[in-house]
Parts: structure tokens; C-alpha cells; sequence
């Protein structure tokens, strides 16, 4: 049985200067990738594959299989693009990774783009995180200048690029076919599959599209084993993650567990809930994961336990809310985020979310009558499974899910004539009363 | 303003980072922004003549990212994030107090030219919750009373430093970092902040380790 926390992507981050080549190289950094050399490339997928490692971005799709996936006979380039879009709400792993270890991403980059024998890789970070930028671009810097990168790398004969690409804005370039069209220039709208992104991506060619964590964990899988990396975790859903808990704890921050932690556990190491409330309700894997409540504390935070919970997984992206938070408002704000970021490619969605903002913005301001819930949620019925992509299926999430848990408070918005919360009380000035 | 003939090599060799030049686009905007202090239409141009595209074609993708602005942008750009968890945690106190303090609205700049105030999405920083980013540098753990402290010395050309990063530069010098011309500052700061350690510092004291790897 491992141990509650299994620092592997975390274990550095302490460490002076972590995110240099110095640092990184004088705990064993890139000795990884002399194994992985010494492997044919598919010894590393299969190796991947028996990890059992499942997308960290929040699908959880098999990545060794996704890596299977490409066409070796296609005379094509083939591409590796690093999904470092992290957007979704409530997600805040990738971001601090990438500012404490670039070089656990740069050496998964390479161990990975070898594996799938490609040439050229990208990195594509959003670009509302200039520091974490900084510290990727001088990552690369190092390692081109010690000969992880460029040609014939470590004198193996292969040769790898690296391109860190600095995004402009917009959430739904975290969709993986949005991003290459980012990648490519243009706007960022999800493209119709198939063909998937492993036969026809990039430039259409075939192309893998991982999650920063997916593909920092990839060194940890070569240099200590698959049978390692699936010793930790569930039955279907192996290894560690970081989970990442924000809101209404007393220590917010990462926590790196094997899948399958309890958000019970998770609260508890967290110091508990601020003093003197208690929870209310939460996301599993970010705002797209339809929310849960404290009937929900002991369900095992892994792939299967969350789906049978009426969830996803999603990217661990746990936000903690307490008895001071209204659900109405919370669910409101996020319908706006999510019409403010459709792409507006297709009608269910472009439209959809808007009529879904203004029925919300009136209920939270208690106009109407109970009927419109029945009205906000035929309007789910029309949006969910109806659009191109799963952005429009993230925004009804959280809808459907808080009213199936707190319809009353719905109601109690309607006879109150408006939000009979405090705002100020849910703020985290509210007990030194900064903000009175 | 005109673009001078060293911006214009720098877009080419942005283009030529790429094995299709098109996919310079995002980064070539960003140079634009960091020249001309927003979108110009000179800027959509240029770039539309070196891709080798419709200056309509540079627009549509200029209008469709929110990091690119058509009006000039102020020294800093304050984005106060307002995503539902950060809005509970006091972005919402956060922004209406700044809005108030500095007599703007959401997407305006202070008659000084110094701020520009923008509500913002989730940055990826809620361990930080309430976030303010200043040209996209973090500010965490913020009151409306630090917010308003923090905007009046960026005003007052005070020095500030990110929480987790360096002192603050301009708008225009971080949009030149971002269409990926360095500025040297990567070494600044900590590894990580205090919330992105907590769990790390649990498994030290506990004595929780990952398993010991099992092969040769």
C-alpha cells in the first residue's frame, strides 16, 4: 500500500533554484532519457501503455494507446503538441509545474517525441502566465545547450526541436483540435473528427496532444518502471496525480496522491475546513465536472469512483466551497465564463449559452417562477451532446448537477426576491473584516 | 508610428520558427502588441504581408483571442480574476473596489495611461484565490485593500514585485517575452509559491515517499 502523498512531479519543488538544469540534473534529471534511447520507440509505448498512465488533461484516455495511435507508415512529419492551455476553472496544477520543474516537461518531451518518432515538438502555454513562460523558454535554452536537444541528442542519432509557442486568450484552446488550429494561426475553433488529430493533425499530419502532467510523468514511468508507476492508484485508474484544492480549506495548495484519495483524506491534510463552516459542495475535476456535495466525501477520486458518483475526474481540479457560498451565484458565474469562451462555431453553443446566462441571471435575481428551472433545464437537454466539442457539455454540468442537489435554493431565490446570501461572508477577508 | 525595419525581421524570424510560417501568427501579434502598445491595423498588415494572407484573415484571428487589444493598453495591465471560485474568495470585493479607486470600467485605461482594468477568467492560480495578474504576472492572495495598494504604487512608478516571479515590467516588455524574445528575468523569483508546497511539506514530515522504484 503507498503512502498517502507520492511526491514524483512535486518532489523537486521545494528544492533550490528547481526549475534550472543544475538543479533538475543533480537529483538524477535526464538519466531517463539514456534509458529510453537504449529502448526501441515502441518498447517505450508499450511501456506506457502497461503503466496504465491515462491522460492527466482530464479524458483520461490511455496515452500509450493514444501514441499506438500513429500511422508509422505515413511518410508525414509526425508532431508532438503539449497541451499547456491549462484553463479550465479551478485548475492549477500544470501552471506551478511548469514554474518549479520545466525540465520534468522538457525530458518527458523528449523521451515522448522519440517514442512516436517525431522530429518537431511544441509546447503551447497560454499566455496569461508570463513567468511560467520565462521558465519553459529558458528550460529549452539549457537543455539545446547541453545536448538533450537538437541533433543526434545524447550522440543517439536522433535529432528533436522544441518550440514553445505562447498562446493569446481563449479557453477553448484547451480542446485539442481548437489548439491546432491556434497552433496553425488561425482562430481557435474545434475542428470536426474524424480524422483524429493522430492521423491528421498538425498541419495535417499525424500528431499526438498531451497534457503537461501526462507528459512529466513519463520520465518518472522509464526511469523507475512501468510496474512502478501502476503499483500506485486504482485498478483501472493507475499512478499518482496531483490534486489540486482551492476554495474554502484551510491550506489550499497541490497535493500529489495516488488516484483513488478520498476528498475526506484530501480536506483533512488541508488542516479541514475554514473554522467554524462546513462544506457545501465541490468539483472533482474542474468547473466542466458537475459539482458534489459532502454526501460525496468518501468516493475514491479516480476515474471509475467519480463517473459512478454522477462526475469526471477531470484534472483533480477540487474547489471547495462552504455554507457561505450561494450555489445560484457560483453556477451563474460560470455559465457567463463559459458563454463568454464559446467559440461560437456552432449553434447549440453559441446560442445556447446565452439564453442559458440570461434564464440563471434572472433566477439569481429572483425574477420568474419555479417553472424556469424546468425551462434552464430543457435547455440543458437541447445543449448537452448536441455540439461540436465539450465545451457546451462543461457548461451545462454544473447547472443540471446543482439543481438536482440544491433546488431549493433556486427556490428560495424566487420567495426571498433575490440572493438571501452574504457575499462578503464567503470572502477570505470576511473574518478580519478587511472588507467591511 | 511606423514599424521599423527591426521589428519587421524579428516577425520574419518569428514566421521561420516554424515549419509552416502561418503558425507564427499568435506570437507575431504579441510583437505587434509589445511595438505598438495594441493591434494596429499597420501591425495586421505587416503581418498579413509576410504570412502571405488576407489582412481580413490576420484580423479574424486578432479579434477572436482576448489578449489582443485594439485600443491602446496602459503601462499595466490589471486583470482581476472573477471565475467563480476567485469571485467567492473576494475578486468580485477586489474588482468593484479598483473600479471605484481608479474611476474606470471592465477593458479601460486611467486617464494617466498607467492602468488598464480588466476582469479576467480563471488563471490557473486558485490554490491563490482572490488572483490579480499584472501584465499577466501573479498577484496572489489578494484584499481590495493590497489590490488598491498595489495599483497606487504601479502609479506612483513604485517598484512591485510578483508574488511568484520578478519585479513587474511593462505591458510592451511582457508581450515581447511572450512572442518569445527573452528578456533574462527567468531566473527571478521562487521555484514555487507557499500553496504549491503544502502538500510536499506534509509528505516530508509524515515520512511519505513515492515507492521505491523496482527495477535494475
Amino acid at each position: 500500500m503507498p503512502d498517502t502523498l507520492t511526491p514524483v512531479l512535486t518532489d523537486n519543488w521545494g528544492d533550490d533554484r528547481a526549475w534550472t538544469l543544475a538543479s533538475y540534473a543533480a537529483r538524477g534529471g535526464y538519466s531517463a532519457l539514456d534509458k529510453a534511447f537504449a529502448m526501441d520507440p515502441d518498447a517505450i509505448i508499450a511501456a506506457v501503455k502497461d503503466s496504465g498512465l491515462r491522460g492527466r488533461g482530464g479524458a483520461g484516455f490511455p496515452t500509450g494507446m493514444k501514441w499506438g495511435f500513429i500511422p508509422q507508415d505515413n511518410p508525414k512529419p509526425k508532431y508532438l503538441v503539449v497541451n499547456a492551455d491549462e484553463s479550465e476553472p479551478g485548475t492549477c496544477k500544470d501552471i506551478p509545474l511548469m514554474m518549479a520543474s520545466p525540465h520534468t516537461l522538457v525530458e518527458g518531451v523528449i523521451i515522448s517525441s522519440y517514442a512516436i518518432r517525431a522530429n518537431k515538438a511544441f509546447i503551447y502555454i497560454r499566455g496569461e502566465v508570463l513567468h511560467v513562460i520565462r521558465r519553459v523558454q529558458n528550460a529549452v535554452r539549457e537543455a539545446y545547450d547541453a545536448g538533450h536537444l537538437g541533433k543526434n541528442i545524447h550522440g543517439s542519432g536522433y535529432d528533436l526541436d522544441v518550440v514553445v509557442h505562447a498562446g493569446a486568450g481563449a479557453y477553448i484552446c484547451g480542446e485539442e483540435t481548437a489548439l491546432l488550429e491556434g497552433l496553425e494561426g488561425r482562430r481557435g475553433q474545434p475542428r470536426l473528427r474524424p480524422p483524429f488529430p493522430a492521423v491528421a493533425g498538425l498541419y495535417a499530419s499525424p500528431t499526438v496532444i498531451n497534457n503537461v502532467e501526462s507528459i512529466a510523468s513519463v520520465p518518472s514511468i522509464i526511469g523507475n518502471g512501468a510496474s512502478w508507476f501502476s503499483s500506485m492508484g486504482t485498478e483501472k485508474s493507475k499512478g499518482y496525480g496531483i490534486f489540486s484544492l482551492s476554495g474554502h480549506v484551510k491550506k489550499p495548495g497541490q497535493y500529489e496522491a495516488p488516484l483513488g484519495i478520498t476528498l475526506r483524506t484530501l480536506i483533512d491534510l488541508a488542516g479541514g475546513m475554514r473554522e467554524g463552516h462546513e462544506l457545501k459542495f465541490w468539483t472533482p475535476g474542474g468547473s466542466s465536472t458537475p459539482i458534489l456535495t459532502a454526501e460525496h466525501l468518501d468516493v475514491p477520486l479516480d476515474f471509475e469512483g467519480v463517473g459512478a458518483a454522477g462526475s469526471m475526474l477531470g484534472t483533480r481540479a477540487l474547489q471547495i466551497f462552504d455554507d457561505t457560498t450561494c450555489v445560484v451565484r457560483a453556477v451563474l458565474r460560470w455559465t457567463e465564463f463559459y458563454k463568454h469562451e464559446s467559440c461560437g462555431k456552432c449553434t447549440p453553443c453559441r446560442e445556447g449559452t446565452w439564453w442559458l446566462v440570461q434564464t440563471l441571471a434572472a433566477l439569481e435575481k429572483g425574477q420568474g417562477s419555479e417553472a424556469d428551472l424546468d425551462l434552464l433545464l430543457d435547455q440543458c437537454d437541447n445543449i448537452l451532446g448536441r455540439s461540436f466539442c465539450a465545451l457546451a457539455d462543461g457548461a451545462v454540468s454544473p447547472i443540471s448537477s446543482s439543481i438536482q442537489y440544491f433546488r431549493d435554493e433556486y427556490v428560495a431565490h424566487l420567495t426571498h426576491g433575490g440572493c438571501p446570501f452574504d457575499h462578503t461572508a464567503s470572502t477570505l477577508f470576511a473574518a478580519e473584516g478587511a472588507n467591511a | 508610428m511606423a514599424i521599423d525595419d527591426k521589428t519587421k525581421s524579428e516577425l520574419r524570424e518569428i514566421a521561420a520558427r516554424y515549419p509552416e510560417a502561418r503558425s507564427g501568427l499568435l506570437p507575431m501579434l504579441h510583437l505587434v502588441q509589445s511595438v505598438e502598445g495594441r493591434v494596429t491595423s499597420e501591425g495586421i498588415e505587416l503581418c498579413a504581408e509576410i504570412l502571405g494572407i488576407t489582412a481580413a484573415e490576420v484580423s479574424g484571428v486578432a479579434t477572436f483571442y482576448t489578449m489582443y487589444k485594439r485600443r491602446p493598453v496602459g503601462d499595466y495591465h490589471v486583470g482581476v480574476c472573477t471565475n467563480t471560485l476567485c469571485a467567492v474568495m473576494g475578486g468580485d470585493a477586489i474588482f468593484e473596489r479598483l473600479k471605484g479607486h481608479l474611476d474606470v470600467g471592465n477593458d479601460e485605461t486611467t486617464e494617466d495611461g498607467k492602468i488598464t482594468l480588466e476582469h479576467v477568467e480563471c488563471n490557473a492560480a486558485c490554490d491563490y484565490a482572490p488572483v490579480v495578474m499584472v501584465n499577466w504576472e501573479f498577484m496572489d492572495n489578494q484584499t481590495p485593500e493590497s489590490a488598491t495598494q498595489l495599483v497606487d504604487d504601479l502609479r506612483a512608478g513604485k517598484e512591485v514585485q510578483s508574488t511568484r516571479g520578478p519585479k513587474i515590467c511593462t505591458w510592451r516588455e511582457a508581450e515581447r517575452v511572450l512572442a518569445g524574445f527573452p528578456d533574462g528575468r527567468a531566473d527571478d523569483g521562487p521555484a514555487a509559491g507557499p500553496a504549491s508546497l503544502v502538500g510536499l511539506e506534509i509528505a516530508r514530515e509524515q515520512g511519505w515517499t513515492a515507492p521505491e522504484a523496482n527495477n535494475a
